[in-house]
């Protein structure tokens, strides 16, 4: 019994040692898909986070002290996104920069918000992520209805008259996206010859390639991830049909050209204006590629929300989740990817989506910078 | 019509795979009476060894498609034999004699212990693979426009699951080793008494099912493109389900479970809606079960006196 006591004195006493070493830091935290089907994307995150940390540290750290990263991977699956943020939180980190799926996103703001963490999702597109009146939530990333705008002028303009399908995998990212894209298109007198959806996961497109083959689709928006629109792109060369395939922010990996190969070239996606070739990254990218990363996709965009928290902490004088969020609302914070405000639901005043085009080489440029 | 031929072609091939897996299933509920959770994952394993020795192959500079994909097929082939040998040997045999319910509570473990160790050995990113064999036919071109095609991995599938399905038959019907299968299936025990070495067979019998899966998996990584670790559930319940609308234990009924789940799967997409087809798949299964309890080939199970 005695024994049983000191051994539970002596692992009492270890952790609190271990807290008392880490109170001269502040841990922040990164959670994405680190595993999975959409671990592209947890990496670029990992290494977006990890990066503003190094600066940020290299730089002096926040309010005195030194920054230290908790990496967390939510396997883009909502129930494992939960049990992560609720670990976030009963650990009083103060601030996450994640997740990236929405589906992820949606269900961990709100064990952020019960558990005082400031949460900005560098990724999560869905309107409704800032549309529940929480509390602790901003995105430095637009919002698929703007998306689906972008991408519903561009279908309109260059698909006039002609066939288009549109298809989701009935997440929550997926399906509010091909949504928003369908309701753009109605608004402007659009109609689409088909509306399905599939399974994220699936593996097997072919019967559904043989009917846009039958209904001759000449473009197919897809909202849903790369490995599934790879796929789709893959198979619908293989059974011989051209059509061009559009999708979302998803693609912005290197990944999907992987999955395609030479088939990808042509595909289309909407994404903010490439944060690589804005001038206040510049210095950034260099730093990155001397380390062989090549920066795409959400990389920037996490590395961006670290800096807005950090600038925000900066003027509050605190890391008080609730005072650096009324902060970041009411400032202007400069980020690698520009100058950045937010409203008061926690989305950022100034975007522009683009439409973007696989080419044959395994990259993608801008198409059409005005974004029509 | 011709775009119910194209549905018909797509699901032949979706079938094929599903079937190679399904017999693994079968083959080894007819020898010991229990389901391998774990062959599901055999399979993604195959998926896993073709990717590799594919990679290694090209790297060493071979560029002869034919030759490579010999080479892959039989590479992937012995060693994920190997593997259901290993299973077979660590995690079955020491419990054959246990309760019923124990084997396949050590298969379901073994099932996770695959998963996690690929994920660990393999990283728990997609491993994609760029077409390895592109072009294909056009084998009839509808009068609105509508072009039937094959292509040329279709061809491979099918044609590879034709050949190792009838080299298998011939085995388990023709040859001593599938005699002895045959007869460790009826009586264990009778069996031994006449000579059979038991052990040896249910080995065996294991090592065909994870060539027949790691088959599955190549066909899968050459038509799809891209392996991950977690392919072998999803996979290998639907291939389970195949083995048991065929009736499980009977071979041919493997097969023709596979290729009606795949059928249905891929019609139902065609005619109906992509979202429910695995909905009507598992329907089509409740329905076959309720008035053909055994499955459409399998035999009513003797009570073993």
């Amino acid at each position: 019994m005695k024994s049983l006591k000191l051994i539970g004195l002596a692992l009492g006493a270890s952790l609190a040692l271990s807290t008392a070493a880490l109170a001269q830091d502040i841990t922040i935290a990164v959670a994405g898909p680190m595993t999975g089907g959409e671990s592209a994307f947890g990496r670029q995150m990992k290494n977006g986070a990890e990066q503003a940390v190094k600066d940020l540290n290299a730089a002096g750290g926040v309010i005195g002290k030194k920054l230290a990263l908790d990496v967390e991977d939510d396997a883009c699956d909502p129930k494992q996104a939960r049990s992560v943020a609720e670990k976030i939180a009963s650990a009083k980190i103060p601030f996450v920069a994640g997740h990236y799926c929405s589906s992820s996103s949606i269900p961990a703001s709100e064990a952020y918000a019960d558990g005082n963490v400031l949460q900005i999702t560098p990724a999560s597109t869905n309107p409704l992520f800032t549309e529940r009146k929480l509390w602790n939530v901003a995105r430095v990333c637009g919002r698929d209805d703007q998306q689906g705008l972008v991408a519903a002028a561009y279908i309109a303009k260059f698909y006039k008259g002609k066939n288009v399908a549109i298809l989701n995998d009935k997440t929550t990212y997926g399906k509010g996206l091909a949504d928003e894209t369908k309701k753009a298109l109605n608004k402007i007198g659009f109609t689409e010859k088909m509306f399905e959806s599939y399974n994220k996961g699936d593996k097997d497109f072919t019967a559904i390639v043989s009917r846009m083959k039958r209904d001759n689709i000449d473009l197919v928006y897809v909202g849903g991830y790369h490995q599934e629109s790879g796929l789709i792109v893959r198979q619908m060369r293989d059974q011989g049909l051209q059509t061009v395939l559009m999708a979302g922010d998803a693609l912005a990996d290197k990944e999907f050209a992987s999955i395609t190969g030479p088939a990808g070239e042509g595909t289309l996606f909407t994404f903010g204006p490439d944060p690589r070739n804005k001038p206040t990254a510049k210095a950034i990218v260099e730093k990155f590629k001397a380390n062989n990363i090549d920066p795409e996709g959400y990389t920037l965009y996490t590395y961006a929300a670290m800096q807005v928290w950090s600038q925000a902490v900066a003027k509050a004088g605190t890391t008080d989740p609730k005072k650096v969020m009324e902060a970041i609302k009411a400032g202007s914070w400069d980020t690698v990817i520009g100058k950045m405000e937010f409203d008061a639901k926690g989305d950022i005043k100034q975007i522009d989506y683009v439409v973007y085009k696989w080419d044959a080489k395994g990259g993608y440029i801008e198409i059409n910078p005005k974004g029509s | 019509m011709d775009y119910f031929a194209q549905q018909l072609i797509n699901g032949i091939v979706l079938g094929s795979i599903y079937g190679l897996i399904a017999i693994g299933y079968t083959m080894v509920y007819g020898i010991v009476g229990m389901i391998n959770f774990a062959h599901g994952d055999i399979f993604m394993i195959g998926g896993f060894i073709a990717l590799i020795s594919f990679l290694i192959l090209v790297s060493i500079g071979l560029t002869v498609v034919p030759v490579i994909l010999l080479i892959v097929l039989l590479v992937s082939m012995a060693i994920t034999a190997l593997y259901g040998w290993t299973v077979e040997r660590i995690a079955y045999r020491p419990l054959r004699h246990s309760f019923r319910l124990a084997p396949m509570l050590s298969a379901i473990g073994m099932s996770f212990v695959l998963t996690n160790y690929s994920q660990i050995a393999q990283g728990a990113r997609v491993k994609p693979v760029p077409p390895i064999i592109t072009g294909g036919y056009t084998l009839h071109e509808g009068s609105e426009g509508f072009v039937v095609r094959l292509s040329n991995v279709q061809i491979i599938v099918v044609i590879t699951t034709v050949v190792l399905l009838a080299i298998f038959t011939w085995l388990v019907s023709r040859t001593r080793l599938g005699r002895d299968m045959r007869a460790c299936e009826q009586d264990q025990t009778m069996a031994a008494l006449l000579g059979v070495d038991v052990d040896r067979t249910i080995s065996m019998t294991f090592v065909i099912g994870a060539a027949l899966a790691a088959v599955a998996g190549m066909m899968y990584l050459l038509y799809y493109g891209l392996v991950d670790f977690f392919m072998g559930f999803v996979a290998g319940i639907k291939a389970f389900t195949a083995a048991v609308l065929g009736g499980i234990g009977s071979l041919p009924g493997a097969m023709l479970g596979g290729l009606l789940i795949g059928l249905i799967e891929t019609l139902w997409s065609a005619y109906f809606s992509v979202e429910y087809k695995d909905v009507a798949a598992f329907s089509i299964l409740i329905v076959v079960l309720i008035f053909l309890p055994t499955g459409l080939l399998g035999r009513p199970e003797v009570e073993k006196v």
